[in-house]
């Protein structure tokens, strides 16, 4: 079959329900593997602030990164045979890769706060929940709202590999239309992941000004 | 009161800050810590909010060992100004200065009360600046932020770790002038460090001179300034204060201790016959706590002798003006002269009478030779 320039746009048209469901799930994948991500690397980077051992730390960081270095394929592969094929493993495996950079962000958020401040705080006879809560907690969210922000874009764009172990979502759509050598479907669907890609960083970005906009320290300069 | 009793602290890493450290703080009154740069006056400030622990020795706030204090709540009972502001930069200055009084359970209208009266007792305008964020603010003006802090929830004690240092000297000056006034309304007991011996000398009741880990003396600023203990607190002081003070001396030592005085509820026949006994022509009017309350001149009695009804209280003036036996000679004489007066009343910070500085009693010292003795005030 030859392919005409305006199938490019009508196919946009033709697969609407397809392509709105494989964003619909990409969108899943994301958003359920970055939540994990979240639950797990944003308290483990509160409680390695408060570690004093040293290598607890360091063993954290080096486990975390090894995840981040196995190419996203291996990874896949090697989950396939653990947790079967599906979007259970797909979700596993991006929740893998969202924990280093999440958890990084977090444990620099809180790692930048001015020792004078918690001083302050700790004198002023707030305990130590307290000032988790009303202090620390305020001053390292926009560490932590741009780490999830990067994350974010990087799982939408690895998700698409989800489509290689039956994981759903746009990967999917991508790789069944490459074996049909269906080359506008390949197209329409890269774009709409790209997009949403965009408007994630976009959105997050804009949730990331409105945390760091008030909370400048410019106390620390006296 | 606060006592420090024999308190030693060693640090983790073997380095000893504080050395035997003995002190007492007057409730009511404000304590200056001095001294040269890593001598230990933070650390002696963590030991009274107990940020840290001594190695050695007790603390007691009125006779309580504040080991046996919850350190939660000891620290919610002192303000404290740590010596680098430390506001919380997320949250509005309201929300800064209501942290204490929020953790206390204050409602929100009695908050939002105290936070406006303490910006207007710094002099920041409370519409203008309630809703900024510390960085909108200038340097100074945080550190005003930081001192209402530590007031807002009006504890008995208050620490102040050089809470004017990034100020320039002028606002310097206004908020020494301000802590002074303040001070005489609020009564706390303050410690407060600095490394300025001006302003220790200009706000402290006693000053604590420390070099290493000791204290090296501990007096009031005027027994500081006459007898330094040793060549470290000379030095410290610096010559010029010293030969300024040294050769001066103060109203104390010249005024007439005992000035003739009447009760106010004395008749006017009994007030000329006191002039004419003691061959004075002013009597000085005290009540039977010895208050001083006012003045009485020959003239008025005479002009109101008549009346058998009057009495002193009656025909009584008020001072304008009253001195302390501290002040310096010298100024205590600028004084008289800038007023015009021939003698001034001489008392304590509780306005009871201690004497009277006439010109005759500042000539008759003029005769007499200083004294020559040194005695050292050590601890
Ligand atoms: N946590 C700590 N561990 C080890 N040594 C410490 C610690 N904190 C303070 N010191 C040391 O204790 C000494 C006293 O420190 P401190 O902060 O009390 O000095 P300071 O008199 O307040 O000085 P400054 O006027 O510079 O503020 C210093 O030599 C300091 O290096
Ligand atoms: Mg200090």
């Amino acid at each position: 079959m030859r392919v005409q320039i305006q199938d490019y746009f009508t196919v946009f048209y033709d697969r609407m329900p397809d392509l709105v469901n494989g964003l619909y799930e990409h969108v899943i994948l994301t958003v359920l593997a970055i939540t994990l991500g979240c639950l797990i690397a944003i308290p483990l980077g509160i409680v390695l602030t408060r570690i004093s051992v040293g290598w607890v730390r360091s063993l954290t960081f080096n486990v975390t990164n090894v995840f981040q270095t196995i190419p996203s394929l291996a990874l896949l592969a090697m989950l396939a045979p653990l947790l079967g094929f599906g979007m259970k493993a797909a979700i596993v495996a991006l929740f893998l890769y969202s924990l280093m950079p999440i958890l990084k962000n977090t444990y620099a958020g809180f790692d930048a706060i001015d020792p004078d401040i918690i001083q302050s705080a700790k004198g002023m006879g707030l305990h130590s929940f307290q000032r988790l809560i009303q202090i620390e907690f305020p001053l390292a969210i926009p560490y932590i709202m741009s780490g999830l922000r990067l994350t974010t874009v990087y799982i939408v764009s690895w998700a698409v590999l989800a489509g290689l172990i039956g994981g759903g979502g746009l990967g999917e759509i991508i790789l069944a239309a490459l074996s049909l050598n269906n080359k506008p479907l390949v197209i329409a669907s890269s774009i709409m992941a790209m997009i949403l890609a965009l408007v994630a960083d976009f959105c997050l970005g804009k949730v990331v000004e409105l945390f760091s906009k008030r909370s400048q320290p410019k106390t620390q300069q006296i | 009161m606060i006592k420090l009793e024999g308190i030693n602290k060693t640090f983790d890493d073997g380095y000893e800050a504080l050395k035997d450290i003995n002190l007492h703080c007057n409730s009511g009154e404000i304590t200056v810590l001095i001294g040269p740069s890593g001598c230990g006056k933070t650390t002696t400030m963590k030991l009274i909010n107990r940020l840290i622990n001594q190695s050695e020795g007790k603390i007691y706030f009125d006779g309580e060992d504040i080991s046996d204090i919850n350190p939660v709540e000891l620290r919610r009972s002192v303000g404290y100004v740590i010596q680098h502001v430390g506001l919380f930069p997320h949250m509005t200055i309201e929300k800064n200065i209501g942290v204490v009084p929020k953790l206390l359970k204050w409602e929100d209208d009695r908050i939002k009360t105290r936070v406006n009266e303490l910006l207007n007792m710094v002099g920041l305008d409370p519409e203008t600046y309630r809703q900024r964020y510390p960085s909108e603010l200038s340097g100074g003006q945080q550190q005003r932020i930081g001192v209402i802090r530590a007031l807002a929830a009006e504890p008995p004690i208050i620490l102040m770790d050089e809470p004017f240092s990034a100020l320039d000297p002028i606002s310097r000056e206004q908020l020494q002038d301000e802590l002074v006034r303040l001070q005489k309304n609020i009564q706390k007991t303050i410690v407060f460090v600095t490394h300025d011996m001006d302003e220790a000398l200009k706000i402290a009741d006693q000053i604590v001179l420390m070099k290493d880990g000791v204290i090296v003396q501990q007096g009031t600023p005027e027994e500081i300034l006459r007898y330094p203990a040793n060549d470290f607190v000379e030095d410290f002081i610096g010559q010029k204060r010293l030969k300024q003070v040294q050769d001066i001396p103060t109203v104390g030592e010249v005024m007439n201790e005992k000035p003739v005085t009447i009760s106010p509820t004395r008749g006017l026949a009994e007030a000329m016959k006191v002039m004419e006994n003691k061959r004075v022509d002013t009597l000085i009017v005290v009540d039977n706590d010895n208050q001083l309350t006012g003045y009485i001149t020959v003239y008025d009695v005479t002009q109101a002798f008549d009346n058998v009804d009057q009495h002193v209280k009656d025909i009584m003036h008020t001072f304008q003006h009253t001195i302390n036996a501290d002040m310096l000679l010298s100024n205590a004489i600028r004084m008289m002269n800038n007023l015009q007066t021939p003698y001034l009343p001489v008392v304590k910070d509780d306005g009871s009478l201690v004497g009277v500085l006439t010109r005759g009693s500042i000539v008759g010292y003029i005769g007499t030779a200083y004294p020559s003795v040194k005695e050292a005030v050590v601890n």
